[in-house]
């Protein structure tokens, strides 16, 4: 029988995603023929590039291989998640964009390895952070079509939210798993699906007008947006890197909770409803709990249970805050300059013309 | 709320320089009425700027809440 399966629903970035794109699109039990080439061609656009967390085509490339173990980012044929080809391709990049991520971002003082030190020295990193507040801007300055794209950017992610740190769960043991499951199970609704928070989020973007199906913003989205979701995914599929993953979530959640009150009072600010915020008003009180579970009883059991594993619970808490750092000069470098931070416009205006309906009475 | 964790005691952790973590099954009162809970897992404002109290909202970090008693001696305190 002969699959055949839509075309995605975004454009190839060069040659590799181009091919790749096709290849998803056919049967994967033909010995792999429409990938021929692939890793040479991996291998040869690795070796030329010289920035890999701006490079479109690795990013894309990347974003789809991951794609095929989330599912959700283009139909294909499910065998292709374990081809040899897209596992050797994918390994070939993620070995890359580690090296390129170690390279770039400083690694933070190890503490010692006990839960009150590890936890200690989270939270003096992240609210030492002094990258660009996004979360300012938005709260005092923001226009209707600025607050939309970066709905549109956290889409990749969120849509998704907490299934990169779920990949964690089976690779973690004891006091750190256990911790994990109490987070994941939070964002995950408690056991109320229009409770979890990629719902939440889903209802937001509805409520601006916007496509909540998954990947349906990709062409809208810069690398380093595709990256910033990688970044995530390399660190929960690789169980070497588990303490980068933690280390990741530890900052995530300590970079949250009072953000996410500023960009509520920005959409509050613009006159949009409580239907449109309440996914940031729900962040408030989520991430005030998840910070302090991350920080003890996650990365800090962590720590003391596998303390090899510190070093990488450190550099992943920095590249959490370093790739935010980076994603947020994108947007507001463009806002400054009167540019749109999108790749390209939205299919059609979302934002301040189908705000009306979603404002406040 | 399974059998087996209904019957544990619920606990209250104490955070360093953060918040009271509640778990298990605990009612939150003000008076006259019962504080809606919408997680297993809820923390409790003890830094006295949370703007959506009883519950943390993450303020305490900005505001150099510290739950350590500070040393009269040390030079810069």
């Amino acid at each position: 029988m002969q699959l055949s399966f839509p075309i995605a629903p975004f454009q190839a970035r060069g040659p590799l995603s181009s091919q790749l794109l096709t290849a998803l699109s056919l049967p994967a039990n033909d010995s792999g023929s429409s990938l021929g080439g692939f890793i040479v061609a991996t291998a040869e656009a690795l070796a030329r590039c010289t920035d890999i967390v701006n490079d479109d085509d690795l990013q894309l490339t990347l974003f789809l291989l991951y794609g095929l173990h989330y599912g959700g980012a283009v139909e294909s044929d499910a065998a292709w998640e374990w081809h040899p080809t897209t596992i050797v391709a994918r390994v070939a990049i993620e070995q890359a964009l580690e090296t390129s991520l170690r390279a770039s971002v400083s690694q933070p003082p190890v503490p010692a390895p006990t839960q009150d030190a590890v936890a200690r020295a989270l939270f003096t990193l992240t609210i030492d952070d002094q990258g660009p507040s996004l979360s300012r801007y938005l709260a005092r300055k923001a226009t209707e079509e600025q607050v939309v794209e970066f709905i549109v950017h956290r889409s990749i992610y969120t849509l998704k939210e907490a299934d990169p740190h779920s990949w964690a769960i089976p690779r973690l043991a004891g006091r750190a798993k256990a911790a994990l499951i109490e987070i994941q199970a939070d964002e995950y609704g408690g056991g109320r699906p229009d409770r979890m928070h990629s719902r939440l989020f889903a209802d937001t973007m509805r409520g601006l007008g916007l496509d909540t199906r998954y990947a349906g913003y990709v062409d809208q989205v810069p690398a380093l947006v595709l990256c910033s979701f990688n970044m995530m995914s390399l660190f929960g599929l690789n169980r070497r890197l588990r303490g980068a993953i933690v280390g990741h979530l530890a900052a995530f959640e300590m970079t949250s909770a009072i953000p996410s009150r500023l960009y509520g009072d920005g959409f509050r600010r613009l006159g949009f409803s409580e239907t449109i915020t309440r996914y940031f008003d729900e962040h408030i009180e989520a991430d005030a709990v998840h910070e302090q579970i991350a920080g003890r009883d996650l990365a800090g059991a962590l720590a003391e249970d596998d303390p090899l594993t510190l070093p990488d619970i450190m550099f992943g808490a920095a590249a959490c805050l370093a790739m935010d750092g980076w994603v947020a000069d994108h947007l507001l470098a463009s806002w400054q300059a009167g540019r749109s931070s999108l790749r390209s416009p939205l299919p059609e205006p979302a934002g301040r013309s189908l705000a009306g309906s979603a404002m406040a009475s | 709320m399974t059998p087996a964790a209904a019957h544990s005691p619920a606990t209250i952790t104490a955070c360093p320089d953060g918040p009271l973590l509640v778990r298990g099954d605990v009612e939150i009162m003000a008076p006259g009425r019962r504080v809606p809970r919408t997680r297993r897992t809820v923390a409790l404002c003890r830094c006295g700027v949370s703007m959506i109290k009883p519950y943390c909202d993450g303020t305490h970090k900005l505001v150099g809440f510290t739950t350590t008693p500070t040393d009269p001696a040390a030079p810069d305190s």
